[in-house]
């Protein structure tokens, strides 16, 4: 698939935003500034790739994994990236479990509402039966 | 009167996935992303960004005047070992007046032999 030269780009907006998060308040940033932190974003995903690349290759692996793409921080010497990184991995984890089971639990309640039909008639014979089985029950306490 | 929602909990992260992913799909000898590599190279390049820009603030000259200037960018990739992969893509500016006066005593150098010109040479000031 050919890319256009634009989508190796990144937003605009989303880069300003991160360098404002990273600088005191109120700091200018020209437009010139941004646009090569914005290449020199593109060239750091390119670079990390390669690199992670090279360490799944060395698995002999062809897909690339988290730990691929940690230990190409560490290989090109960003390891205060290390902690945060774990950290938000977990977190993002933990998030994409949680959709996993809503969808699960979603696709559950869309069979169960065809059945909803058939459980009420079983339920009604349930609850008979579990009257049945605590009378029962008061029966042989009180003997 | 009420105010549109906006999300005020930090996101996890903000670049766009799809774009990450195609920026590293162009690299013709990767195969297959898993997931979980995808979410941290986007999240790597967010950290990068603001250590590029914070480092760069700090040891630049831009904040003299309140600003982050591409000169800060550039200087941080000449100076600082962990940036120098970004040296070729922030190369450092020169004036035009500069450079064409490079030019020329590269040119003059180049001459054996020559009388030294430079008297006859006048900066023009005015222009």
């Amino acid at each position: 698939m050919a890319e256009r030269p634009e989508d190796l780009n990144l937003p605009n907006a989303v880069i300003t935003r991160i360098i404002k998060e990273a600088l005191p308040d109120g700091v200018n940033i020209s437009k010139e500034a941004r646009s090569a932190i914005s290449r020199a974003a593109s060239v750091f995903v390119l670079y990390a790739t390669s690199c992670a690349n090279n360490f799944a290759m060395k698995g002999k692996r062809k897909t690339l994994n988290a730990g691929d793409v940690l230990s190409a921080m560490e290989e090109m010497e960003f390891q205060r990236f290390m902690v945060p990184l774990k950290e938000s991995l977990e977190v993002y984890r933990r998030e994409q479990k949680g959709k996993k089971e809503a969808r699960k639990d979603k696709d559950k309640k869309a069979d169960s509402e065809e059945q909803e039909k058939s459980r009420e008639e079983d339920n009604e014979d349930e609850d008979e039966r579990l009257e049945e089985e605590e009378q029962n029950e008061e029966e042989e306490l009180d003997n | 009167a009420e105010m549109a929602a906006r999300p005020s909990e930090p996101r996890l992260v903000s670049l766009p996935l799809s774009r990450i992913r195609v920026i590293m799909k162009s690299s013709p000898e990767v195969s297959s992303i898993n997931q979980d590599a995808l979410f941290l190279t986007a999240k790597a390049t967010e950290l990068f960004v603001q250590y590029l820009a914070s480092y760069s603030y700090k040891h630049g000259r831009g904040k003299e005047k309140n600003a982050l200037t591409y000169t800060d960018l550039s200087h941080t990739a000449e100076e600082c070992e962990t940036f120098q992969f970004l040296a070729d893509i922030l190369p450092k500016k020169i004036l035009a007046s500069k450079y064409l006066k490079m030019l020329e005593k590269e040119k003059r150098d180049g001459e054996v032999g020559d009388d030294n010109d430079e008297d006859e040479e006048e900066e023009d000031e005015d222009k």
